[in-house]
């Protein structure tokens, strides 16, 4: 089965049914109690700096333990695998001194995603995607590093779009079928994200479907960089994605009201894969399956979304459990929106008709 | 604007932020004073403008430079940020620059076909690339467009160009059909506006969802230096332009003219030349222009009111807003107000920043709003600062700051809000700050605290990852040595973790900081000679609390089962072994007064039920005189207790060789260590704590050969109770509670000095230790002597083994009542374990089996081992 064919797959049962996607990379990780050596590998013995916590190398020094959480996911119920690449990024990777490696973690990374996909369809003959995630990097391009010095950026737009453009490349090349813009708390770094996705796809002949995933950091109901979730998404349409929605830093509770106008606003697919809960004191996550299905089952029951699944502290008995809630339920419709202006600063501006 | 206003549906792109249009903002751009450029934006956004046009298209002034630099300081300024913005130039690259800088959808003006279709619809691909909608003008290769006609037939073929080639959505293309000056005295100009108006229509009712906009401005060209006359003009051309279907124009948002509003004459004349209505139109407008220039010119809507409050309210007022303009006139109006300028920070500064602070944690302010509050603080200090100088010459002080440090967002975060207000307070309080901003690498950190040689290191962060990060950082400092104070805060941070999780990482101050009211006041005792070492062992006291409430409380989490447990056992090994001095039990002899330098005098305020740590709390604001007086009392009661020897202290120590025995330790009669003289029982904890960490109990400290076991119990409470009856019959309870208090303090310092005194002599397994009162009561030193009833041992029957071992009645007079308190009640008791690995714990919640395993080594039923073990059961028993 190709790309193509795949993909068709998913629109298929992206029209049946709400889609599930996977849970935590980071809390599912840190469940293995893993070493400094698990993470240096064989690979980078000699490495300068301490690698440890850098999760995205371990798709090329624990690729087993990569593939087991993805079987793990794939076996709770979800459709669409995300590669564990959130800082798979030359940007991120800078903290490490391991740009030179970016290219290798974005294609182990999609293609043990890839197989792990292939075989959980073998065995049962439903088909799954491969999402490459491209998270938000550790630097902003709204915010400045310099309280004394507003107008000043840590990175530009360009280095920003450069950045993902090669992620994009590697996660496509190690077999990924869709790009995923998430954990997005500074819309411009997203929108250099699109930005170097849409050049890559100019040099690959082909455009594959961009998922986008915001943040609202808190309960202001903004995403870091002040914006409401409207103004947001005027600010995202124009990659024309596949579907938009929220994740991170908050649990359903908080989420709620958010994906709520969201789902108001955007006339595609709506996702929502929210937090186990706001972190403890110890900077864990409190809430069990029982608690996130309690808010998010009303979400499919309602139609506000067409795709769930977890983020951080989720595990895979979160995703059955939410698979199972919204098992049977209809996703959201959608429909074609008004042809008028949409602008937005980090409030919406939406010209009369 | 009201609902009735003929703008309703109209997009007001707000004209005073384009140096075209504004040479006051041209001005402020080529000086680099962009504070004064954002008050021209913010004065735009304030006075209505929907959209701001940001144009920096002049000679003197590096384009690409000037919009990025603007366009990143608005993207701070959430009052202005809030609009979309219109990027304004007739140079592509300024263009791009500005797209760049914007995260919000954005308007660009302009592109045009004035280079050919393929520049035209290469722009428009990435203007459609960065998410804008986009300005065309009415602009080919053959030039601009003046007639109706021309307009018309321009914007038909971009329209198409755009929705065939590009599939450009229709309603982000608005076109500009060209304003251009009219009244020039070129018959061929008069024309110029009915040409708009013309084309607007036509382009309305053909090119489906384009919209139509212009710059007003020019229009009104020739009546330069006569502002009524050019706001008539825009009102006039607007009122038609708007009937004909323009839904958005670049204008002054502060000025926007009313056509009713304007003077009947004057509008008349305006209108005849703005249509062509006759040929003499200009020459009549000329006639009157002069007669209102000069006339009283229209006010910005922007509300000042607030200017008109107290200099308190209005200092609040620019806080919580952003707003710089007055901060430093409001500054010194009330610096001249207060005696000192400290207290400008002090008072109405800090007022305002915590009304921020209130603010921000509703969630009435975010992010962007706040870091701005911090800076229009920062530029109120800084006014301030010469003043603070001068009055420290004045008074003979050096101006050296009252200390430095290092602040950073830890390595992973973004986040720092919360750290710049800690560090701006700082600042205002004298502290010299040096704020390494966000996503710092440890290594940053370390060496830069090492180069400045900072006072303190304070780590900040929002979320969860950050917390491991800083109990890294806090490992690093503990490997290389350092004995600064750590400071922590952020979000997610919390009391408990810093204490469960951070401080044990590094053996020197570890503080959590809750906000930036608590930063200052804990640099303060940090970095008093006087204070800091008491100031710190008193936290540690307090972390040590919040982590057996912490431990006690894990009752939520999996419990493993004890088999579990156990296979998790640290299985440590004997290790630097030092056999006592003496086996068995002896009595210990001390005076009151070799133990009242062992005194900590924190928990003795405490049970009084005054909060806080000792000596700060003789200066606290709140309960700090009434400390002063209670202490002064209890010096004196201290005196006479020790003179007079009201009371006596008496101890019992001994040791035994001993050997663990699973979770229990078997305590020998003799070095043959054949003879079991008894049992020491211990609970482990079943709570999951990772594959990685070990599962405790007491009893793993003690070898499994070749080790000992040591036990105290001491008293200062012989004669206690007489006195304190004393003091009662005579109605003086003050000094009847005061007695007890200290003889609870005598007992707790009995302890302290015993230990001490075990580790270096008795035992002498650290005879080389050299730490201070301070550090004792700190913990810092090796071995523990935990007690039972308390969190490691939590079973209080264990109290009977150990009198007996120690024959403690008999030494001491100590007893245990039925419910096995100790009497007097001034009384310590415990275990010594020598191990270098022991360290204090809680046992946590324990389930079932191991309740079960317990009763069975006790030889107790299930019903009395749940009693005794109530508290700390993870199940409700039956």
């Amino acid at each position: 089965m190709n790309r193509k064919e795949r993909f068709a797959a998913l629109e298929q049962i992206a029209a049946e049914r709400i889609v599930i996607l996977d849970g935590a990379w980071g809390t599912m990780i840190q469940t293995y109690d893993l070493t400094e050596a698990d993470f240096r590998g064989t690979h980078f013995p000699e490495h300068n700096r301490p690698l440890k916590g850098n999760n995205d190398l371990l798709v090329l020094t624990r690729p087993d333990i990569i593939r087991d959480i993805h079987d793990q996911y794939l076996d709770a119920g979800a459709d669409i695998a995300s590669t564990n690449t959130f800082s798979g990024t030359t940007i991120a990777q800078a903290d490490y001194a391991l740009e030179h490696v970016v290219d290798d973690i974005n294609i182990a990374a999609a293609r043990i995603a890839r197989e792990a996909c292939d075989a959980a369809t073998a065995k049962d003959g439903r088909v799954r995607c491969v999402a490459g995630a491209i998270g938000p990097t550790n630097k902003t391009l709204s915010l400045s590093p310099d309280v004394n010095d507003p107008a000043r950026r840590d990175v530009t737009f360009e280095e920003v779009a450069d950045a993902y453009k090669q992620q994009a490349r590697g996660l496509v090349e190690g077999g990924a079928d869709i790009i995923l813009i998430e954990t997005i708390f500074d819309t411009l770094n997203a929108k250099a994200a699109i930005f170097g996705v849409e050049e890559f796809y100019d040099e690959l002949g082909e455009r594959l479907p961009i998922m986008i995933s915001g943040t609202i950091t808190d309960l202001s109901g903004r995403t870091l960089s002040g914006q409401t979730v409207e103004a947001f998404w005027h600010s995202v349409r124009h990659a024309n994605p596949w579907s938009v929605g929220l994740n991170c830093a908050l649990g359903p509770k908080d989420m709620d009201a958010h994906i709520r106008s969201l789902a108001r606003a955007a006339n595609v697919r709506v996702s929502a894969y929210p937090n186990a809960g706001l972190p403890n004191a110890m900077g864990g996550y409190d809430e069990g399956p029982h608690d996130m299905v309690r808010i998010m089952e009303p979400w499919a029951a309602g139609g506000v979304v067409n795709l769930v699944g977890g983020c951080c502290g989720t595990t895979p008995a979160h995703i059955r459990a939410i698979a199972d809630a919204v098992k049977g339920k209809s996703p959201r419709k959608t429909w074609t929106c008004e042809p008028v202006m949409r602008l937005s600063g980090l409030e919406p501006f939406t010209a009369a008709a | 604007m009201t609902s009735s206003n003929p703008f309703a549906n109209f997009i007001i792109v707000g004209e005073r932020t384009n140096v075209t249009g504004s040479a006051k903002f041209r001005k402020l751009i080529e000086a680099d004073d962009y504070a004064g450029a954002l008050a021209v934006a913010r004065q735009q956004v304030e006075a209505g403008a929907n959209v701001l046009d940001v144009n920096v298209d002049a000679a003197m002034i590096d384009g690409v430079k000037a919009m990025r630099t603007f366009m990143n300081l608005i993207a701070t300024e959430p009052d202005i940020a809030r609009v979309p913005m219109m990027i304004d130039s007739s140079k592509w690259e300024v263009i791009e620059a500005g797209l760049r800088c914007v995260q919000g959808k954005a308007i660009v003006n302009s592109i045009s076909m004035k280079e050919g279709e393929a520049a035209f619809l290469a722009h428009a691909r990435k203007v459609r690339r960065y998410g804008a909608a986009c300005v065309v003008m009415a602009f080919d290769e053959k030039g601009q467009a003046d007639t109706a006609h021309r307009k018309t037939e321009i914007c038909t073929r971009a329209y198409h160009l755009l929705r065939d080639e590009l599939d450009f959505p229709p309603e982000d293309i608005i076109f500009d059909p060209n304003v251009f000056a009219v009244a020039t005295g070129i018959d061929e100009h008069n024309d110029y506006a009915n040409a708009f108006f013309a084309a607007t229509r036509i382009i309305r009712e053909t090119l489906p969802h384009a919209h139509i906009s212009g710059g007003l401005s020019n229009v009104s060209f020739s009546f330069r230096g006569n502002e009524p006359v050019r706001e008539a003009m825009h009102g006039v051309f607007l009122y038609h332009a708007i009937r004909n279907g323009m839904d958005m124009a670049i204008v002054n948002a502060g000025a926007l003219p009313v056509y009713d509003d304007i003077e009947p004459e004057l509008r008349d004349r305006v209108e005849d030349v703005l249509l062509n209505r006759r040929e003499d139109g200009t020459e009549r407008l000329l006639e009157i222009a002069e007669r209102f220039k000069g006339g009283e010119k229209r006010r910005d809507v922007k509300d000042m009111s607030w200017r008109e409050k107290p200099v308190g309210e209005r200092i609040t007022h620019a806080l919580v807003h952003g707003l710089n303009e007055f901060i430093v006139a409001d500054t010194e109006e009330a610096r001249l107000e207060l005696p000192r300028p400290l207290h400008v920070i002090e008072g109405p500064l800090m007022d305002g920043m915590s009304r921020v602070g209130d603010l921000f944690g509703a969630g009435k302010m975010f992010l962007p709003q706040v870091v701005k509050s911090a800076r229009v603080m920062k530029q109120a200090v800084a006014h301030l600062v010469p003043f603070m100088e001068e009055e420290k010459q004045r008074s003979g002080l050096a101006a050296k700051p009252n200390g430095k440090i290092l602040m950073a967002t830890v390595k992973g975060d973004v986040h720092d809000i919360g750290k710049n207000i800690v560090g701006v307070v700082l600042q205002c309080n004298g502290y010299e700050v040096i704020d390494l901003g966000v996503m710092v690498p440890c290594e940053t950190i370390l060496e830069t605290a090492r180069r400045e040689k900072v006072d303190a290191i304070g780590l900040s962060g929002l979320i969860t990852p950050s917390l491991d990060e800083m109990c890294f950082v806090a490992s690093e400092m503990e490997r290389q040595g350092f004995t600064l104070p750590l400071l922590i805060g952020g979000a997610t941070t919390s009391r408990t973790h810093t204490a469960v999780k951070i401080a044990p990482n590094y053996r020197h101050a570890t503080f959590y900081v809750t906000d930036a009211s608590r930063a200052v006041p804990v640099m303060q005792k940090l970095l008093s000679d006087d204070d800091k070492a008491a100031f710190i062992a008193a936290e540690k006291i307090d972390q040590g609390k919040v982590r057996e409430a912490y431990l006690a409380g894990q009752d939520k989490r999996p419990r493993l089962s004890i088999a579990e447990a156990r296979s998790r056992a640290p299985k440590l090994k004997a290790e630097g072994v030092v056999t006592p001095s003496f086996l068995g039990p002896r009595p210990v002899e001390v005076t009151l007064d070799e133990l009242a330098p062992f005194i900590d005098w924190t928990p003795f305020f405490a049970s009084w039920e005054l909060v806080g740590r000792y000596p700060q709390i003789l200066e606290d604001d709140i309960v700090g005189e009434a400390a002063r007086g209670l202490y002064k009392d209890a010096r004196a009661m201290l005196d006479r207790m020790i003179a007079e020897r009201w009371i006596a202290a008496k101890g019992v120590v001994g040791f035994w060789p001993a050997a663990r025995d699973g979770d229990d330790v078997v305590v020998f009669t003799d070095e043959t260590r054949k003879t079991e003289r008894a049992r020491l029982h211990t609970l482990r904890q079943q709570m999951e704590k990772g594959p990685t960490k070990p599962n405790y109990a007491l009893s793993d400290f003690v070898a499994e050969e070749g080790d000992y076991i040591g036990a105290f119990a001491v008293t200062a409470g012989i004669g206690e109770e007489e006195i304190a009856t004393r003091f009662k019959k005579a109605n003086d309870d003050y000094s009847s509670i005061m007695v007890k208090a200290l003889a609870d303090r005598f007992a707790e310092a009995f302890a302290e000095w015993l230990h001490a005194k075990v580790r270096r002599e008795l035992w002498g397994y650290a005879a080389d230790e050299t730490a201070n009162i301070d550090e004792m009561i700190g913990e810092k030193y090796r071995g523990i002597r935990p007690a039972p009833g308390y969190p490691a041992q939590p079973d209080h029957t264990e109290k009977t083994t150990l009198f007996d071992l120690l024959d403690a009645r008999a030494h001491t007079g100590m007893d245990l009542t039925e419910s096995l308190a100790m009497t007097p009640p001034a009384s310590v008791s415990g275990l010594y374990f020598a191990h270098p690995r022991a360290e204090y714990f809680g046992v946590g919640r324990i389930d079932r089996d191991q309740v079960e395993d317990y009763a069975r080594r006790k030889g107790w039923d299930m019903k009395e081992a749940e009693r005794w073990l109530a508290p700390i059961l993870s199940y409700e028993r039956a």
